[in-house]
């Protein structure tokens, strides 16, 4: 089996001409249907237990049914990230994570040949999978997924350290502490921050640039959902052929559309002749 | 008492401790050199438990089943061998494989026992194990029902074998069966431990349950041989004419499944060789750092010499036969070694490009890892020189010698006993009857 290399770098932003006003309703109830994930023409994820859509009463015609509320979720917008592992120290600090492991660390990809850049950044963490393939292999449940936020926790004195769900994840977000006596992970910061009233990681909240946004997918009003609901830039996850229904979506998030959004505005269509 | 230590002797071919004293003194010291080497596994990896085994444990984050691993499979693969090979004769009434009845099972069951010896230093909380595995269990996680199945196993071949020493034939077959239904069950499944991981494309799919089995039945049929060919080294009166077709069935039988394995082997390397995700773990076993286990132990002693070994012994040659297997045995731990150590290899990253998962990973094992692996391999072989002379090679008959009250069976050629007033016919049937 071959897992489709997306080579970002290579993909044209087709434009909104090329896309027929049928696909693109379609693709705009889809949007809402399905995560908005929309690269080069293929869906890539799929949220899960999709149960019927639901009317909402405010604006928009339809609305999303997540399955968890809040829902929580984080957009990496990736070309923001400068590798100052801020993050990554933040999370140490605040989750006791010890010096030989860690709960969340920045890849590098090198380029050639590229005008722009020759390197990019990725931040990856445990992507609290839908699907989450370490629930299903843990023997004793020491690890679920908490079913009222979607967090996928563990807990620690039921974890016999069997690291099936080390190898399980495909997404190295595992590893043994042994002050813990338990694997350990990231959980959003739940015990530390987000069950203490607070609404940010302690990742998110470090990130001077903005690479990582937090928040809950169910509300319309939110960051993430917003930039996950949007057609003009690209959102893709990690690994989706495994299907593990990740919550961690990933975007250049660069572009002035996604400006734009943030800034309330639908769309502003900018005529390079007149500026 | 020693009324009742006869009858066991009697019934049992039970010879205790007194065998033991009677044993040579080289025989003795082998003993001993593998209680001492237990003894210094278990204080190895008592004290890995108390510092910390992330201290001094060459597994890591990214390869976190190393050597240990490795070798509880090596164990418990065999031991669903043993159980697989020998049934052939007392559960589906395979004449010529009756006579290994016992000493495969009584190996089965110290394999596995040496399996859980090993694994008890690979987990971290084994004492949780036993609690949370009961009142917490998920039932869709292969681990659990891991150790659930080769726990009932276990305790199904515990059950047939006191059975079959009381010469209970037909509760020993139920026994047996059952035994067998759960040994499968339970092997398949550890192969879809393995399989069932999304991410490790060297082990995803149906390819090793599927292996796990007749690579085990190939395992069993090599370890009853060794055992089988040592203990006549050891006892040459245990050779007898049944025993002797014994041996060559199983020869046969092994043939046949190391031709099967090698075919596994074959379209293994042959289809990963184009897969994107597996070729850098499939080149690294044919021609980087994995090679000599791949060529010179898993596939020369593992499959080819033995291949070559017993096809010219034609059965007979119990020397060659002896050899054939012994080295083979260790072929096999290189096979286990290569199936769960190349898994871990490739991070799951690499296909994202990044320049922390371009290399493949490595790991070598710890002496603390090493010596873990010892204590359970070390429990097994005195467990199976103990057994051969305390149990007296596993024998009931010696040959003329027919205990009082007891008598050949026609049928299948064991020793049984009639109850009192009791006509030889009676008992035949009594001790063979078809549940
Ligand atoms: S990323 Fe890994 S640890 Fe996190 S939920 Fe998914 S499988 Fe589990
Ligand atoms: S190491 Fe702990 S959390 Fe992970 S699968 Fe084993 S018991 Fe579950």
């Amino acid at each position: 089996m071959t897992f489709p290399k997306i080579d970002l770098n290579k993909l044209k932003n087709e434009g909104t001409e090329s896309v027929t006003i049928k696909e693109r309703r379609n693709f705009l109830k889809l949007g809402f249907a399905i995560t908005g994930v929309y690269a080069s023409g293929k869906i890539l994820s799929l949220s899960s237990t999709f149960s019927g859509v639901a009317y909402a009463s405010g604006g928009s015609d339809f609305v999303e049914k997540y399955p968890y509320n809040p829902h929580y979720s984080m957009v990496i917008r990736q070309s923001l990230c400068i590798d100052c592992e801020k993050c990554v120290e933040a999370c140490n600090k605040t989750n006791h994570v010890p010096e030989y492991g860690y709960r969340t660390r920045i890849l590098t990809r090198k380029y050639q040949g590229q005008l722009d850049k020759q390197v990019e950044f990725i931040p990856v963490l445990c992507n609290h999978c839908n699907d989450a393939p370490c629930v299903r292999a843990c023997p004793t449940k020491a690890t679920y997924k908490d079913p009222v936020t979607g967090i996928v926790r563990m807990e620690s004195k039921k974890c016999i350290g069997c690291k099936t769900c080390m190898l399980a994840c495909p997404y190295d977000a595992r590893y043994f502490n042994a002050g813990r006596h338990a694997i350990d992970k990231c959980d959003f910061c739940w015990e530390e921050r987000l069950s203490k009233g607070e609404t940010q990681t302690g990742c998110s909240s470090a990130c001077p640039t903005g690479a990582r946004t937090f928040g809950n997918l169910t509300d319309p009003e939110n960051i993430v959902f917003k930039l996950v609901h949007q057609l003009e830039e690209s959102v893709w996850v990690l690994r989706p052929e495994d299907g593990t229904k990740p919550n961690i979506f990933y975007m250049k998030g660069n572009m002035v559309s996604v400006d734009n959004i943030l800034k309330g505005q639908k769309f502003i269509y900018s005529d390079p002749a007149k500026s | 008492m020693t009324g009742s230590m006869v009858n066991i002797s009697k019934r049992w071919g039970y010879h205790g401790i007194d065998a033991l004293k009677k044993a040579s003194p080289g025989y003795l010291m082998l003993m001993g050199a593998f209680a001492l080497l237990a003894l210094a596994g278990v204080s190895v990896g008592l004290h890995g438990m108390v510092v910390g085994y992330h201290h001094v444990y060459g597994v890591s984050r990214e390869i976190s089943w190393g050597i240990l691993i490795s070798a509880y499979v090596f164990c418990v693969v065999t031991s669903t061998g043993l159980c697989i090979i020998s049934s052939i004769g007392h559960v589906f009434g395979g004449e010529a494989f009756m006579p290994i009845a016992k000493r495969a099972v009584f190996m089965s069951i110290i394999f596995m026992l040496g399996g859980f010896c090993i694994i008890f230093f690979d987990i971290e909380n084994p004492f949780r194990m036993a609690i949370y595995n009961v009142i917490s269990p998920n039932l869709s996680s292969n681990m659990w029902w891991m150790g659930t199945l080769y726990g009932a196993y276990l305790v199904f071949m515990i059950i047939e074998y006191y059975f079959l020493l009381e010469q209970n034939h037909s509760l020993s077959r139920l026994m047996g069966f059952f035994g067998l239904v759960v040994g499968i069950a339970a092997h398949s499944n550890l192969g879809a431990v393995f399989g069932m991981l999304h991410g490790r494309p060297f082990w995803y799919g149906p390819y090793l349950p599927i292996y796990f089995i007749f690579s085990a039945a190939m395992s069993g049929g090599c370890a009853i041989m060794f055992v089988s060919t040592l203990a006549w080294k050891i006892n040459p009166e245990i050779m007898n004419q049944r025993m002797e077709r014994a041996i060559k069935a199983v020869c046969q039988v092994t043939i046949f499944l190391i031709s099967t394995i090698m075919f596994f082997t074959i379209w293994k390397i042959v289809t990963g060789m184009v897969s994107h995700d597996k070729s850098l773990v499939i080149m690294s076993l044919v021609t980087g750092d994995y090679a000599i286990n791949f060529w010179c132990f898993e596939i020369f002693l593992g499959m080819v010499l033995p291949l070559f070994l017993l096809l010219r012994s034609r059965g007979n040659n119990f020397n060659m036969i002896m050899w054939a297997t012994g080295l083979m045995m260790v072929g096999i731990f290189f096979m286990r070694y290569d199936i769960v150590i190349p898994g871990q290899m490739i991070s799951v990253y690499h296909s994202l490009g990044v320049e922390e998962a371009l290399d493949i990973i490595k790991y070598t094992p710890s002496f603390h890892e090493i010596m873990a692996a010892l204590f359970g391999l070390s429990v097994i072989c005195f467990a199976y020189f103990a057994g051969e002379k305390m149990l007296n090679g596993h024998q009931l008959e010696k040959h003329e010698i027919v205990p009082e009250g007891g008598y050949i069976c026609p049928g299948c050629g064991a020793i049984h006993f009639m109850e009192e007033g009791e006509t030889v016919e009676d008992a035949m049937k009594r001790h063979h009857k078809i549940w």
